[in-house]
C-alpha cells in the first residue's frame, strides 16, 4: 500500500503534544459520522486515530513536544473509490522496522501496549511504512458498513 | 487549570473512597489521574470506587493507568471498582478484553453494595 496519489480532502498539521489530540479526535469523529458511520463506529475510528497519534508522540518522538505530525484524510478510498475513510499519518520521528510493530498479548494484564491492538481491531486496513527521508507513515482504511452486513464495529 | 489537569473530586462514603474524574482522559490527562489514584491508594482504603459517569472519553493511556491502580489495589487488599461507564468508554474495555478483569458496576449504588452503612 502506498501513499494515495490524490491530495487529501482534509489535512491537520499538529505538533507532538497530547493537548492537540482532542482536536484531531473531534475532526475525525465528526467527519466519520458525516460519511455514514454510526456514532459508535465514528467513536471507535477517532479512538484508533488517537492511539496512532499517541504512539507517534510517545514512541516516535519520545515525548519531544516539537515534532511535526500530519494527519491526512480522504472521504472515499482514493484507490477503489469505495465509501469509507482513508487516513494517512506521517511523522519525522524515529523510524522503526514495520515488522516490529505488533499488538501485545492481551492475556498479559499489564499497563501499556494496547494502542496497536486497538488500531488493528477497529480499522479494516493498517499499514506501517518507513518514509523516504526519515520518519514513519501509517496508512489506514475503514469502509462504511453497508446495511446490517457491516464491517467490524 | 492547566490543560493537563483533570477535573476530579473525591468523596468518602462509609468504607469507600469515591473518585469522580470528568471530561476526556487521554495521553495528556492520564498522568493527572494517575497522581490522584496514587494519592488515594496510599491511604489504603478498604474500597476505592472510580465513578466514570462524567468521563466522556478515554484512551489506552487512561486504561493503562487504571490497570496500574487495580494491580496496586489488589496488592494492598483494596477492593477496586469501576462504575458508570458511558458506552464510548465501555467499548475500549471490550476491545482490550478487560471487562472481566475489572469489577465494573452499572452505577454508584451497585458499586457501593456490600459496603457497611455510613
Amino acid at each position: 500500500m502506498t501513499r494515495p496519489a490524490t491530495p487529501p480532502d482534509l489535512r491537520l498539521e499538529m505538533l507532538s503534544q497530547p493537548r492537540f489530540l482532542t482536536a484531531a479526535r473531534a475532526m475525525v469523529g465528526q467527519l466519520a459520522q458525516r460519511l455514514g458511520f454510526n456514532e459508535k463506529q465514528a467513536g471507535l475510528i477517532s479512538l484508533a486515530i488517537d492511539e496512532a497519534l499517541c504512539n507517534v508522540i510517545n514512541h516516535g518522538y519520545q515525548r519531544r513536544p516539537d515534532g511535526p505530525i500530519v494527519l491526512n484524510l480522504w472521504a472515499v478510498d482514493p484507490a477503489s473509490g469505495g465509501p469509507g475513510l482513508r487516513v494517512l499519518i506521517e511523522d519525522r520521528a524515529r523510524a522503526v522496522d514495520p515488522c516490529t510493530i505488533r499488538s501485545r498479548n492481551l492475556d498479559e494484564i499489564r499497563p501499556g501496549g494496547l494502542g496497536v491492538h486497538i488500531i488493528r481491531e477497529v480499522m479494516d486496513e493498517v499499514t506501517y511504512e518507513k518514509r523516504e527521508g526519515g520518519g514513519m507513515r501509517l496508512l489506514l482504511y475503514k469502509r462504511v458498513p453497508s446495511g446490517d452486513a457491516g464491517g467490524k464495529e | 487549570m492547566a490543560d493537563t489537569d483533570l477535573p476530579v473530586t473525591t468523596e468518602q462514603q462509609a468504607d469507600a473512597t469515591i473518585l469522580r474524574p470528568g471530561g476526556e482522559i487521554d495521553l495528556g490527562r492520564a498522568p493527572s489521574l494517575r497522581a490522584k489514584l496514587s494519592e488515594v491508594l496510599r491511604r489504603k482504603p478498604p474500597r476505592l470506587v472510580v465513578d466514570l459517569s462524567a468521563v466522556a472519553y478515554m484512551d489506552s493511556s487512561c486504561v493503562a493507568t487504571l490497570i496500574e491502580a487495580l494491580q496496586l489495589a489488589r496488592k494492598q487488599q483494596t477492593t477496586f471498582v469501576l462504575c458508570g461507564l458511558q458506552p464510548r468508554v465501555r467499548s475500549i474495555f471490550e476491545i482490550a478484553r478487560l471487562q472481566t478483569v475489572f469489577r465494573i458496576e452499572p452505577d454508584l449504588s451497585a458499586a457501593l453494595a456490600g459496603s457497611p452503612p455510613p
